[in-house]
């Protein structure tokens, strides 16, 4: 699995995705500065936590008209896999390979804490490791993260299944509790939660490695 | 501008130089300065540069020892942790500014003391808070709660470094001043450690990061003096942080430092250009030449008095090797820093600068540093404190007082708080706030290594008798360390007292120095970094004396690392150190019979270090499965902690002699609750024989129920009355914010 972890000025949890991507094909990923205009033979890119262009504007609206972008666009069309967390998710939804909005937490403040989630689809290639409807450990740490979405789009996102992850208790006000979703087309998945937090490194919780062992699978 | 303003009597006083002090000005310049001159002479000398009130008392620490590789004098300390490993750490205040206004004041609290540490070359890998305010029902206390929380939120969470402890406090004594003290801890490589020097004659010196405006100007004159009722109008000498530039200032400077081509490097804090600028000529011995008209500028028609004491953030001065301007400047670039070459060293000694053709400053660098002020200030030993004798304070339910003691503002969950706060990000945090653990555990990346970190201070004992909460603060620095599982090594402190013209407030400093030092002597835990904040007053009244205490332990093998949230049903309960019951000063005393000021617990240090080593070795041959130290609230409240984060019931026997309460609640200092195994007690008694360390049954693990002889209550209800008073007490100002 070839995995390109692309690098913002504020991007700040590039290290920790790298490092799970260590842990999981045992290669460093390759690092693509944002302002580079090219990226061959990538299978994964991830789009890493943070504040990308520290949330001026709005998160990941600035980091969305990066030169890369357009290129994590055109991988994305021709069907290779984007994996989007936190400030990731929210670039996705700014550049349009996601529907929705992600606006500031109902509670108006950043939560960082472990949060419980469904996994509500394990048919895809970013799920398939886990058991349908399992309850996971996977923590959160942001100030944006409650999704929106509208009506007509999220009753496509439910009823096509591309809802991957659910809160079990909702943090920060995500309509239908969503935490993660996928594109249609199931190579392109945004979540807020944090699953480079989760590879049982710092404890004993290893949820997030599934997600990324699943994804080796699936690439391989 | 300047040369046409002429130096008044009234100039120099609003300037907070007062006549002894102008007159060496004068006689080092042999002419009247100009108001530049004049304005970056009164910043050095500012207490708050000049530390020209404490500088012959800090001279008592100890701040050498085989592991410190740099003491005080630089921008942050440096300890040696092995293996090629440095670890760079201080401690700072934000006090004045955080009052004023609360989110920026706390955010560039954070962001200055980080500079402080990347500036030597390190990573930041873990930032902590120690936060004192008002009373709860003070008007102002909560929105400073809400903007302080919010403030070192917004700046660590963007930049990436996590937040992993800290320390709250709630006092009527920090009504019109509170304290917001920031720590970071950096990593850096033995090898790889920048320093301020700049060497050399004819180097070109290197601006980088946020361009400079008008804000922040007089930042450390406003912290060099009390306040009064216009404490608001001084709003305008609060800075702004943009904790983005600062994360991309952060990976620029990392990413020159590792091409070789920097000879010294400074942030700009506190007197932004002036203090950088002419501490790394006065270290280096050599002069400055600066053209101003250079300076990456925020504003139009700036002054050279303006950009000179300007506090704007996130900006660094460098001086680099010969040759390498382009290749630098091209990291800067990359990071879409503003960066230019403003000027050079020079070999005249002297810090000149040239504003639009002129030369607008002409100082003595050497004489202007050497000629600091430094006072001897008059002070008085603060009065022996009365003993509070235990015996004669009413019999209470231990059940009763134990629920008002969990649900009192200074012992309550701190959630509300640290969820705020990125615990986690770069993936290092091992035990973070309220993981249950008495330290803070980050993991040296790459390694099995990792380092407790720690915020203590405990001001109403300072307050009662500076002499013995000095030591005591560094006594319980010490012990949480070890409850970690790690091996003490060194401080940082940050001493926030009051006004130090006022000969009672002096002697609170000067004995909680004297006791401060004796205590990291005889614990060979030495002081590397640290810093002073005086006149924390407001209309005459001043804080109570808070000298807080940040310390930094190694553990070498993270399998060692060790909590309180381990204790499993059927464990032994055993305490580790003598109980004499001690209410004086205590939390009891304090919540429960409104008595405050009585004689602190005292510190023997000796013991201290016994028990210490006893709770070292024990850990290291796996004997305990949870250790506590006990601080404040005693054995009971320490009991209550390990049950809540271990999750199991917990029950304590009294057998002594003493009233119950002072037995549970009493805060005799040296003394640790481990949780056992009851099949390793005798091992641990043998162990405790040979070290001459007095190991007590109290206790076993044990259902549902906190027990306190034959009262109880269920741990989920006493957890609950733990957990709901911040929120609770929070929510009362969003239910008024939308009015």
């Amino acid at each position: 699995m070839r995995v390109a972890v692309i690098v913002f000025p504020g991007s700040n949890c590039d290290r920790d995705a790298a490092d799970a991507i260590l842990q999981v094909t045992g290669r460093w990923p390759k690092m693509v500065w944002h302002r580079e205009a090219e990226l061959n033979n990538i299978d994964l890119v991830v789009l890493p936590g943070g504040f990308a262009y520290g949330d001026y504007l709005r998160p990941g609206a600035i980091a969305a008209q990066s030169p890369i972008m357009q290129q994590v666009l055109k991988h994305a069309r021709d069907g290779g896999y984007v994996l989007g967390i936190c400030n990731g998710f929210q670039v996705l939804t700014e550049i349009g390979l996601l529907p929705g909005v992600l606006m500031p937490n109902s509670g108006m403040k950043f939560v960082c804490k472990p949060v419980k989630l469904k996994v509500e689809n394990c048919d895809t290639s970013f799920t398939k490791g886990y058991k349908n409807k399992a309850s996971i450990n996977i923590p959160i740490a942001h100030h944006d993260g409650n999704y929106l979405v509208q009506d007509d789009e999220l009753s496509q996102l439910e009823d096509n299944g591309q809802v991957a992850f659910r809160y079990e208790t909702n943090p920060n006000g995500s309509v239908n509790d969503i935490a993660g979703i996928i594109n249609s087309q199931g190579n392109v998945l945004g979540m807020m939660p944090h699953p480079e937090r989760a590879m049982g490194k710092t404890d004993e919780n290893k949820d997030g490695e599934i997600l990324f062992k699943s994804l080796m699978e699936a690439l391989q | 501008m300047s040369e046409g303003v002429e130096i008044t009597a009234e100039i120099i006083a609003e300037h907070g130089l007062n006549p002894e002090e102008y007159n060496i000005l004068l006689q080092q310049l042999g002419r009247t300065p100009n108001l530049n001159e004049l304005g970056i002479c009164s910043v050095m000398w500012s207490e708050h540069c000049s530390y020209k009130s404490s500088r012959i008392h800090l001279a008592k620490f100890p701040t050498t020892g085989k592991k410190v590789i740099c003491g005080p004098g630089e921008n942050a300390g440096v300890i040696d942790i092995g293996d090629g490993d440095a670890v760079i750490f201080k401690m700072e205040s934000h006090n004045h500014p955080s009052f004023i206004e609360p989110y920026q004041g706390a955010a560039t609290g954070v962001g200055g003391i980080m500079r402080d540490v990347f500036t030597m070359g390190a990573r930041p890998i873990a930032l902590l808070n120690a936060l004192r305010f008002g009373e709860p029902g003070h008007y102002k206390t909560r929105s400073l709660v809400a903007g302080v929380v919010a403030g070192i939120g917004g700046y660590g969470n963007c930049v990436g470094v996590p937040t992993v402890g800290g320390e709250i406090n709630f006092d009527a004594g920090y009504n019109g001043n509170i304290l917001v003290n920031a720590m970071c801890v950096g990593l850096a490589k033995t090898d790889s450690i920048f320093y301020s020097a700049a060497k050399g004659v004819g180097n070109s010196i290197l601006y980088v990061g946020a361009r400079t405006g008008r804000d922040g100007i007089h930042g450390a004159t406003m912290a060099s003096a009390e306040f009064d009722d216009d404490a608001e109008e001084k709003r305008p000498t609060v800075q702004v942080g943009d904790p983005f530039t600062e994360k991309r200032l952060i990976e620029a400077c990392l990413e020159l430092m590792a091409t070789g081509n920097i000879i010294a490097i400074q942030d700009m804090g506190a007197a932004g250009l002036t203090s950088s600028s002419i501490e790394m000529a006065d270290k280096g011995g050599v002069g400055i030449e600066i053209d101003l008209d250079r300076v990456p500028q925020r504003e139009n028609n700036m002054s050279a008095y303006e950009m000179m004491l300007s506090e704007s953030q996130e900006r660094m001065l460098i001086v680099l090797k010969p040759g390498t301007e382009a290749e630098s400047r091209k990291i800067f670039t990359k990071w879409e820093l503003d960066v230019d070459i403003i000027g050079k060293t020079t070999d005249t000694g002297r810090l000149v600068l040239q504003h639009q053709g002129e030369m607008v400053c002409d100082l003595p660098i050497a004489p202007l540093s050497d000629m600091a002020p430094k006072y001897d200030r008059p002070w008085v030993k603060t009065a022996k404190a009365p003993r509070l004798d235990a015996g004669t304070l009413p019999q209470r339910d231990p059940i009763d007082v134990l629920c008002r003691l969990m649900a009192s503002p200074d012992m309550v969950s701190k959630r509300w708080v640290w969820e705020q706060y990125d615990r986690h990000v770069m993936g290092d945090t091992l035990m973070a706030s309220a993981s249950g653990c008495d330290a803070a555990i980050v993991r040296i990346r790459d390694s099995e290594k990792a380092l407790a970190i720690s915020s203590d201070c405990t001001p109403r004992y300072v307050q009662a008798d500076p002499y013995r909460g000095g030591k005591q603060a560094v006594a319980e620095s010490w012990r949480n360390l070890i409850a970690a599982g790690a091996k003490p090594i060194a401080i940082t402190d940050c001493l926030n007292f009051g006004n130090p013209e006022r000969p009672e407030i002096m002697g609170q400093l000067v004995q909680a120095i004297e006791g401060m030092s004796k205590a990291c002597k005889k614990l060979s835990y030495p002081v590397v970094s640290g810093n002073v904040s005086l006149y924390n007053e407001t209309k005459g009244s001043a804080i109570p004396p808070t000298p807080t205490v940040g310390g930094v332990g190694i553990i070498k093998d993270i399998s060692m690392a060790i909590g309180f949230s381990s204790a499993r049903q059927g464990d032994m309960l055993v305490l580790v150190g003598r109980t004499r019951g001690w209410l004086g000063s205590s939390i009891y005393a304090r919540e429960i019979e409104n008595l405050i000021g009585h004689r602190p617990p005292p510190v023997s240090l000796s013991t201290e270090l016994q028990n210490g080593k006893f709770v070292r070795k024990a850990i290291k041959k796996s004997l305990l499965r949870a250790v506590h130290d006990l601080s404040d609230g005693g054995l009971a409240c320490a009991a209550v902690d390990m049950a809540m984060a271990s999750n199991v019931g917990i029950v304590l026997d009294p057998h002594s002699t003493l009233p119950d309460n002072a037995w549970y609640f009493g805060e005799d200092q040296a003394r640790y609750l481990l949780s056992i195994d009851a099949a390793n007690y005798n091992k641990l008694q043998q162990l405790s024989v040979k070290k001459g360390v007095l190991l007590s049954y109290v206790g076993e693990v044990k259902g549902d129920d906190i027990r306190l002889g034959s009262a109880r209550i269920r741990l989920s209800d006493l957890q609950i009355k733990w957990e709901q008073w911040f929120p609770e007490f929070m929510e009362k100002i969003d239910a008024n914010a939308g009015k």
